[in-house]
Order: C-alpha cells, then structure tokens, then sequence
C-alpha cells in the first residue's frame, strides 16, 4: 500500500446487492457502491446499463427487489422523493423537474406544506447566501420557460442545496450543455466536493468521467464491472485512464470504433441541394434562417449543433413534414418543394427520425405494419386500397432477414422490441426501394455499443454505394469518424461548414459556442 | 425505462395457445363484469324495493323469449348498429365524438321532414334513397365545426361535439314544432309515413330490413378499418398521431373525414329509425340512443363484430326495460343505470387483469 | 313594448342572469381546480345531478336550505371520491369512467325521483332572500344583485378566494405543478396522486353545491335531468378561462345572461319555444369556441393518469 493523501470523508449512502428487476430483464444486478463525503463519484455507462433505474432507487422514485441500502451506514430503505430529500439526498434529473409555467421562485418553493404561504423573501435571502459562493446568479423573478437549459439545471442545483443535500446526484447533466458550460459545471462539482458534498456525475462520456471524477464506477447491462478508486485515478494520465475504462465498458480494446471516413470521389456535383430554407419559429420550436447546404453522391454531410437549435426543424423541413416559408430544396436537379412527405419520399429523399417510438412506429402495430408505414396504400403491397397480408408479410419478411431485425414475428408489436431494433426496422424502411438522399437525426442516440457500430458502418455503406446522407449528431467525435464536412448550426442558422481533418474538433468546437472557426 | 423494458417483453412467448388462452382470458373479463354488474344493479332495484330475480325474469321474457319481444329486439338493433358504427370509426380514429344524440335526431327529423313528401313525387326507392342522402348530408354537416376546431385549431372534441349534440336535439325540437309540424294532427309531429312506404319487413315477421342494413353498415366498417389502407391511416392517426404526421399523412383531412363518416353513419342509424320504424318524429322525442351506445363500443373493445353482440344485449334490456316500465313500474332508466355499472365493472376487471399479468410476468 | 324596458324588467333580467349563472359558477370553479391538476373531469355532471338529487332530499325533509346545500356538496364529493379513486388513484380512462358516472348517475336519480316523488312532486318554498344593507335599495341593481340567498353571495365570494388560493399559497403552486409537471411536483416531495385528489373532490363539492342550488333555489324541486348539461358547461368555462377564476364570473355571467334574456322575452309575451331558450348558451359555447378556440389551451399532462417513474 503506497501512502496517499485522501481527502474523502465517510460513506454516505452505500448500496449492498441491491437488484432492481422489471419485466423481463433485470436492470440492476447486485451493485455494490459506496459514495463518500468530498469525492465527485462518476457513474459511467452507457443507455441501457442501468444508471437511470440506480438513481431511481437513490432519489425514492423505485424500490430495489433486492440488496440493502445503506445512509450512514445504517439501513435505510428510501421510501420515497420527499424521504429522499429528507436524508439529504438531492437529484437533478437528465429532463429537468422544474415546472416551465411557474417562476423560479416558485419552482424553489415548491414542497411545502400546502397550507403554508411560499415565503418567497426568506427563499430569496437563503438562496443569494447558496449561490454567491458557488459563483451562480439565480433570477428568482423568470419564468422558468425563459431560462436556457444551464441555468436551469443551476435552478435545480440550488435547489438541492436549498435542501440541506449532503448528496447531490447530478444525472446526464452535460447532454444539454455548451462545450464552456461542461467546464463550469466540472469547476462548480469541485467546490461543493470541497465543501464535503458528495456529488454522484451520471454519464455516458468517457472524457467528463476521467476530467470530473474522484472515483469512477463503471455500469454495463446492469452490471457494475469496475471501479476506479481515487488513488489509482490520481496517479494516471487522462489517456491511460480513457483506455482502461473503455477496457470495462466494452470489454475490448480502444480505438474499435476509429476514425473511418468513407473514400469518396471529391469532384461530385451536388444530390441534395438546398438553398435558403427558411421555417418560422413556433412557440416551443426553433426557427431555420436562410439555411443552404450541399450534399453530394456518397458524402456524409453532418450537422453538428448544441441539441435543440434547429436540427430537427431542418430535418423535418427537408422531409416535407414541416412548412418552409421560403427556399428551395432540389434532389438530384428535381425541385421537390412543391411535394409532401409521401412525394418527397418516392423521389428517394428520406428522413430517419431520431423519436422511434414517439413518431417514427406505431408501438401497439405489428412490426410488418410499421415497416410500410410511410407507403400506406401503395401497390403493391395494398391492391385498390385493400392490403394483401400475403405480399406484406413476405415483404416483412425479406426485410427482417435483410437488415437483421430480431423479433419473435413479423406480426409481434413494434413497441416490445428492443431500442437497437427499432431503428433497424426505421433503417430498413427508409433505406428501402430507391433511397436516393437520406437524413439520419441522431441515429445511435440510446442504442448500445453493437447496435451503435451497426448503425455507424450501415450509414457508411449506404455512402459507399453513392446515396447523399445528411447527419444530425450531437456527439461530436461521431461525426468526426464518420463525416466528409461538418456544417454547425446555432439557434437555426449554419455558422460555418468545416472539412472533416487535422484540428476540425476544435474548430467545429469554436463555431458551436459562438466564436469564428 | 421503457426501452428496457420494451426489450424484456420480446422474451414472450407469442403462439397459438397464447392466443388461445387469450381468448379465454378476454371473455373472462368480459363475462365476469356483466355477472358482478347484475348482482349490483340488482341491489339497486332491493333498495327500490323491487324483486330483481322478478325482473331480470321479466326483462328476459320480454326482450328474448317471447316472439314478439325478439322481433323487437332485432327492429331495435337496427339504427344502434348504425352508431355503433359510426362511433368504432371515430373511436378507433382517436376522437371522441360524444356527439351521436345531435346527429342522430337530425337525422331522424330530416328524415322524417322529407320521406312522406318524397315519396309522393319520386318512385319509392329513390325517394326514400334521398332522404337517407339528406339525413346522412345534415348529420355529416352537423359534425363540421367541432371537425374543423379539433383539425385545425386543436380544441378538444369531447367538448364541442357534446355541445353540438344539446344543440342538435333542441334544433331537432325546433324544426318539430315549427317547419316540419304536420297540419292534419294536433300532436307537434311531423307527417307520417306511410307504413307501406316504410323499409319493408323481413318475410312474414315485424323486424324491419333496417337490421340487414345496419349489419352490413358495421361488418363494412369492421372490414375498412381492419383491411384496408384508409382504416390503417385512421387507427394510425388514433394511435399516434405523431406518426401520422411523420408518415406523410394528412391528418387535419383524416379528422374531418373520420368525423363526417362517423356522424354520417349516425344520421343514417336515425333515418333508418324513422324510414323503417317509426314513421314520424314526435316533439320532444329523444332516446339518447347516443350516450347509451358509447359503453357499449368501449364493452366490445371497438370491435365491430363483437359490438354486434353487445348491441343485441343492448337491446334486449332495453325491449325489456320498457315493457318493465311499462307493467313493473320501473323506468326505463334503469337500464342506464345498468350499462353505466358495467362500463366502471369492465374497466377495473380489466385494470385487474393488467396488473396481474404484470405480476405474473415479473 | 314599454313593459319591455321598464326598470322592474331590467331588475328581473338581471336577477334572473344572476340566478342562471350561479351554478354554472360552482361548477366552473370547482372544473377548474380539477383541470389546473391535470384532470378532465367529465363527471361532473354525474357530480352536480346528485348533488341536484340529495341537496332537495335534505332540504325537503330537514326544511333547512344549509342542510340541503349541505348533503348536495356531499353528495357530490361522494361521486368525486369514486372518480378520484378509478381515475386518479388507479388511472383509469378518465372519458370511459367520466361518461359511465353522468349516464348512470343521471339515471340512477331519475329512477329515485320516481319512486320517491313521481307522485307528489313535491316543491320546496321559496329561498328566503339575504338583502345587502344599502345596497338592497339601490333601484334596479339593488333588488337585481343584491336580493339574494346568501348562498349566491359565498359563490361569488369563491371567486376571490380561489385567486388567492391560486396566486398566495402552496397548494395553488402544487396544484399548477401536478397539471404540468407532474414529475416535478413529485420529486419535490409532494404527493401527486393525494393532490389530485384533493382537487377531483373539491370539484365534486363545488358541483354538488351547484346542482344543489339549481334544484332549491333556482327551481324550487328536483326533476330528472335537471342539470341538462349545466355540468358540460362549467368544463367549457374552465377551458375558456384558463386557470383564471375571473374569467370563470365573467363567463357564467354571460351564459346566465342569456338564459334569463330568453326566459324574460317569453315573460314579455314574445314567443319563443323552450328549445330556442335552451340552445342559446350552447349556441354562445360555440361561437367562444370558434373565436377563441385557439387560445383555450390545457396543462400539458392534462388527462393522464400519474405514474411515478413512468417515463
């Protein structure tokens, strides 16, 4: 044992076996954790592995099948959210729990007794003695509708604190922030830890947990396969500590999933042409302004953009799905402005949404259904409106095998299926009979490691055989592996197109937070 | 944790003896509500201080057993097959047209307003072909504001149709007492048709061939909304709406269509009422065959085949009810009362049933 | 015609506006605490026809109005105990079960009132009137507004007290959380579902007190389906105000308005059937709906069951 100076205090809260089952699967499986007083404890792992039903547990929300929970080292089942925060243990959510049609005051003062008066001066007075060290400004007067997503979640921040949290258990924090929020949040983790907070930093990015973490504890398919402690952290460099904890996510070298730009001829006209599209922001919808890009044959154009400034917009106004008061979109030297989704489709422009359950399937339908969803009535599949379950179940059929879809039947609901399924049959139906030009929104946004692999080679395959793909990330090193150019936008307008190559992260970085390429 | 547990359920099972068992799990929850709903109901008529077993007996004997009482019961299944019909489209469709009492008078009144006038100038069966066109056309139109509000404005249809519905059956009333009254009687009625100019009889009983209609109206809707490419629109927009707009489908379009088959297919469901049944519109005549209907597509599960069942039941206890009413002194309400108890009985067997599924699977 | 304008006239108009328009109050007040909660409660006309029902029983055997007003609120918190508990408690669809208690409840009162008082009908007296000092004398708005049970006066006494409630105290903050941001609410600490509740059951009695009033006060007896609709209409009052009891007055007052403008022309020997009298405030419903449709927005978990860590 090598001496090393620790500054953690005492467990606050410890988890022993606990398993948490739903239907079918086991999310948790006996995880054993220890979150101490004055460490930021990272909780690594990916969509799926079981973060969001441990926090669950933690905040009172779920109840474990098995396994103890301990607070302060007595046990201590946590019954529910106000038990929770009545241990102290306070949670900021992935979806933030603020209530956007009442004020931030009101939001802080919600959770009192119901026959009290809020009494917003006293909040007011305890909020400014929380947040001027912690170097937070706090609008107490906005509505909470008006507030970016940062200071939402510092809204919520304070909120734990306001509670007395000697546990504060931050979930996805970063998927909602700009590059300089993540850095202010990480300086904001460090203050409370030092003064003996305990913060749990749920994530899914390998580069916060080795920047952020004092301990770093890593989830896979509901399994808890490794834990660095903090001395072993101290003594690594950022690099050695990605690779190790790579090795326990995926249980296979670093580097698997490595740059691979597809080889393309670089003298190809445009396929998708689109020129000064323009849509009107709605209330809870960001507008497009001018917007112009280029997509050739066999190039991946991604789009890259802090979640939320207009990427979906453009991606359903391309479609047709969304009205576009000015521009023009053309396919292959065609105007398809003047088509709807349907026309646009059988052009062979497609759009693979990024909500499959909530608009791409129907979940309750078979999943020979939702392959033909988007061709309702066309032969030959239905013959004078009338369907021909022979030809659609055949068709079903041949698609299932072709994009490997694994599901009991053709005639088993869509929505039983797994995330990493899902897609395949979107993949399958928007790739099928004449894409020509195919937009992709956050395509491996929830699946897993194989099904994310998949995904990305499918999309380089399909650029490979000369299709136009138009592809809307928010993970940046996704498009870096797999993009020709990388346009940025910003609360819907492109700022900047950038080459893929030597020092495009950085650039691409600057251009999303404001500053020139 | 959907998605988790989405993946989980792939796991099950999906054969022929889970359908099987399926089956026999459904009519168990269907069969056990109406026994329990019975018993209650029963104990609604104790405390009245009426013998149930005495009046169940009755309702049956009246309603089924006896001869005339089954002719009845089948004329009366006529224009509820209709609704039933006209409801499942705009059920299954997601939109609650909870406006069938409005439409269905309108069309009664139309009906009954044109028939005997129409009949005089044009061939029988034309005459009474435009006026089942003409009640169809004003229930349909009855049904165009709150189609419109909910296509294009988003305003919730439980409330405008409702609305619409009051204000149908006192316009209904209205067109009674004033525009369509008959001269020759002191009664506010409308002129009455003819009994030989009437849809005609099955063979040598009293049911009218508005029952052979009103089964082909709900097997048609039944096969639509199941084989064909414009039902599959209509359950898609009823079961996500999202994904009828990302399909490319016109949803504003669909929701008015859904409204106008469905109100359409009401109106006639009252025609056929008027045209094969009554002969004419009384003032103040109202059977809220609408409201009365709803449960029972909500007890088939909008199943047009089963609806037809539920629709037989539907209309014994109502032959029945008001022959009670009639010789036992209890109103027809009743009956209401009744179907209102097994629509709360169905619902939580059915919760019941969810749960332990739930249970056993985990 | 020089009836038609004269200042007894004008004061009946308006006393019988007022009269129209409490229990539509009642009812929109109290539809409105169950809608800012996220829950579309198409019950309450089932709610009000027995608060209708039980708030003339206990008035005619008791002889005390409070008694009836009592057992009519009663009443009508029964009926949203049985609501909140299908609806709230064990989610189950609020239309389905919504629609299964006014049908039966509209027949289950009808089916009572005939065995009980098909025979004698029998009538309450006239409600004994609460005249405001000063302000009774008033001519015209003193015998219009200010003659009145005193029941009226606490209805509209609600208004002022439901804003504060909304805008002053914690339970208006829950209230407004649990029909936007359930989640929220919960993780706060505070129990959605019991908030709910709280809000269905104070609908049931709001409804109940209404039904009450339109039997005793407004027609002096119980008939089957005396609500017709009265219930519906305080939903639409509660969509088109949106959270703002104000607005709920202002509303109510509109449609009394019109009820007793009909009910008055016919007095003044102008002949119009009831029917035409019936239609007007749904004809009025209509035409808001149409002009303003647009803006009657709803909570964003308006009608869906609660389900902590559903996501």
């Amino acid at each position: 044992m090598e001496p090393i100076k620790d500054h953690s205090g005492p467990a606050i809260v410890t988890l022993d076996g606990v398993t948490k089952r739903f239907p079918g699967i086991v999310a948790n499986d006996r995880i054993d954790l220890e979150i101490r007083a004055g460490e930021v404890h990272v909780l690594l792992g990916e969509n799926g592995a079981g973060k969001s039903t441990l926090i669950g547990m933690l905040s009172g929300l779920q109840q474990p099948d098995e396994g103890r929970i301990l607070v302060d080292g007595r046990e201590m089942p946590i019954r529910s959210p106000s038990h929770a925060l009545s241990l102290g243990i306070g949670t900021v959510f992935q979806h933030n729990m603020l209530v956007p049609t009442l004020t931030v005051a009101e939001n802080l003062a919600l959770g009192g007794r119901w026959w009290q008066r809020p009494k917003i001066a006293e909040l007011a007075a305890r909020v400014a003695d929380i947040s001027r060290p912690l170097g937070i400004e706090i609008n107490l007067a906005a509505r909470v509708s008006e507030l970016s997503l940062g200071e939402q979640q510092q809204v919520e921040i304070v909120r734990a604190l306001l509670r007395e949290s000697r546990l504060l258990i931050l979930d996805e924090a970063t998927s909602m922030l700009t590059p300089q929020g993540i850095a202010e949040l990480g300086a904001l983790m460090r203050r409370l830890v030092e003064r003996g907070l305990a913060v749990v930093f749920i994530t899914h990015k390998l580069g916060e947990a080795a920047d952020f973490g004092d301990r770093v504890s890593v989830l896979k398919l509901g399994r808890k396969v490794g834990e660095i402690p903090p001395e072993h952290l101290r003594t690594r460099d950022r690099a050695e500590l990605i690779d190790e904890i790579v090795a326990m996510m995926f249980g296979r070298q670093a580097g698997d999933d490595a740059v691979s730009v597809p080889l393309r001829a670089a003298n190809d006209d445009g396929l998708l042409e689109v020129r000064n599209l323009s849509v009107t922001p709605t209330a809870d919808a960001q507008g497009l302004d001018a917007v112009s890009l280029s997509v050739g044959s066999g190039e991946i154009l991604g789009i890259a953009g802090i979640d939320g400034n207009g990427q979906k917009q453009l991606a359903e106004a391309l479609a047709g799905q969304r009205p576009a008061t000015g521009g023009s979109v053309m396919l292959a030297g065609q105007p398809l402005d003047d088509l709807d989704v349907g026309g646009r489709r059988r052009q062979g422009l497609r759009y693979l949404t990024d909500d499959r359950l909530g608009e791409g399937t129907v979940g309750a339908f078979p999943v020979s259904v939702n392959y033909f969803l988007k061709q309702i009535g066309e032969p030959p599949l239905w013959r004078s409106g009338i369907e021909r379950s022979g030809e659609i179940v055949a068709r079903a059929q041949d698609l299932t095998r072709l994009y490997d879809v694994r599901t009991p039947a053709v005639s088993t609901p869509v929505g039983r299926l797994s995330g990493g399924n899902i897609q395949k049959v979107l993949i399958a139906r928007e790739l099928a009979d004449g894409a020509r030009a195919v937009i992709f929104n956050k395509p491996t946004y929830g699946l897993d490691l194989a099904n994310t692999l998949a995904t990305r080679q499918r999309i380089r395959d399909i650029a490979g055989q000369g299709l136009a793909v138009l592809l809307i990330s928010t993970d940046l090193e996704e498009l870096l592996s797999m993009c020709h150019r990388i346009a940025v936008i910003s609360q819907g307008r492109l700022v900047g197109i950038v080459p893929n190559g030597a020092g495009a992260g950085e650039r691409v970085g600057r251009l999303m937070i404001g500053l020139a390429a | 944790m959907s998605g988790e547990a989405v993946r989980a359920a792939t796991l099950d099972g999906s054969g022929k003896d889970a359908s099987r068992r399926d089956i026999r799990r459904r009519l168990a929850i269907t069969l056990g509500p109406l026994l329990v709903s019975l018993v209650l109901a029963g104990c609604v008529l104790l405390v009245l201080g009426v013998d149930p077993l005495a009046y169940y007996g009755f309702v049956l004997d009246r309603g089924l057993l006896s001869p005339l009482g089954v002719q009845q019961t089948l004329t009366r299944m006529a224009p509820l097959l209709f609704i039933a019909a006209g409801l499942i489209v705009a059920f299954r469709a997601g939109m609650w047209n909870l406006g069938g009492d409005g439409q269905f008078l309108l069309g009664a009144v139309t009906a009954a307003a044109s028939a005997p006038l129409l009949v005089q100038a044009l061939p029988h069966w034309l005459a009474l072909l435009v006026a089942f066109l003409i009640a169809t056309s004003v229930a349909m139109l009855w049904s165009l504001v709150p189609a419109l509000l909910r296509a294009y404005q988003g305003v919730n249809e439980i409330i405008t149709t409702l609305m619409m519905s009051f204000l149908g059956v006192s316009l209904a009333n209205v067109l009674v007492k004033l525009l369509f009254l008959d001269p020759a009687t002191t009664v506010p009625q409308t002129r009455t048709l003819a009994v030989p100019d009437r849809l005609p009889r099955l063979f040598e009983t009293t049911i009218t061939s508005g029952l052979v209609f009103g089964l082909a109206a709900i097997v048609i809707v039944h096969f639509v909304m199941t084989r064909t490419a414009f039902g599959l629109k209509l359950r898609t927009v009823g079961a996500n709406p999202r994904a009828a707009i990302h399909a490319g489908l016109n949803v504003p379009l669909l929701t008015v269509a859904v409204f106008a088959i469905s109100a359409g297919l009401i109106g006639i469901g009252g025609a056929v009422d008027i045209i094969g049944i009554q002969g004419n519109v009384r003032a103040d005549w109202n059977p809220a065959y609408g409201l009365a209907v709803i449960p029972v597509v909500f007890l088939a599960r909008m199943n047009g085949l089963a609806a037809i069942a539920f629709v037989f039941l539907l209309s014994v206890l109502s032959i029945g009810g008001e022959s009670a009413a009639r010789r036992l002194g209890v109103p027809q309400h009743f009956t209401m009362v009744l179907v209102a108890i097994v629509l709360i009985t169905l619902a939580i067997a059915e919760y019941l049933d969810h749960r332990f599924n739930q249970a056993r699977k985990v | 015609m020089g009836g038609f304008l004269s200042d007894t006239f004008l004061a009946a108009l308006l006393f019988g506006a007022v009269t129209a328009a409490v229990p539509l109050l009642l009812a929109g007040l109290g539809e409105q605490m169950s809608e800012k909660a996220g829950v579309l409660n198409i019950g309450i006309e089932g709610m009000m026809i027995t608060g209708a029902y039980l708030g003339f029983v206990g008035a005619y055997y008791s002889g005390s109005f409070w008694l009836g007003f009592l057992t009519g609120a009663a009443g009508g918190i029964a009926v949203a105990a049985l609501m909140a508990l299908l609806c709230v408690r064990i989610g189950l669809n609020q239309i389905v079960i919504g629609i299964a208690l006014t049908l039966g409840l509209d027949g289950l009162t009808a089916l009572l009132h005939h065995f009980q008082f098909s025979r004698s009908y029998p009538r309450l007296p006239a409600a004994e009137v609460t005249p405001i000092p000063l302000l009774a004398d008033i001519p015209v708005l003193g015998p219009a507004l200010f003659r009145h049970h005193l029941i009226v006066y606490l209805a509209v006494a609600m208004v002022g007290i439901m804003i504060w409630v909304y805008r002053r105290t914690q339970l208006g903050l829950n209230l407004q959380a649990a029909g936007d941001k359930p989640a929220a609410l919960d993780v706060a600490g505070i129990d959605v579902i019991r908030t709910r509740t709280v809000a269905v059951l104070f609908t049931g009695g709001m409804a109940g007190l209404g039904g009450a009033y339109l039997a005793n006060v407004g027609a002096g007896l119980f008939i089957p389906f005396i609500t017709n609709g009265a219930g519906f209409l305080g939903i639409v009052l509660a969509m088109l105000a949106r959270g703002r009891p104000l607005w709920v007055l202002v509303g109510a007052l509109i449609f009394g308005g019109c009820l007793s403008m009909t009910t008055a022309a016919q007095v003044a020997g102008i002949n119009i059937p009831t029917d035409v009298i019936q239609m007007l405030p749904f004809l009025v419903v209509m035409a808001m709906l149409v002009l303003f449709g647009r803006r009657a927005s709803l909570p964003a978990a308006l009608g869906i069951p609660y389900e902590r860590g559903a996501r």
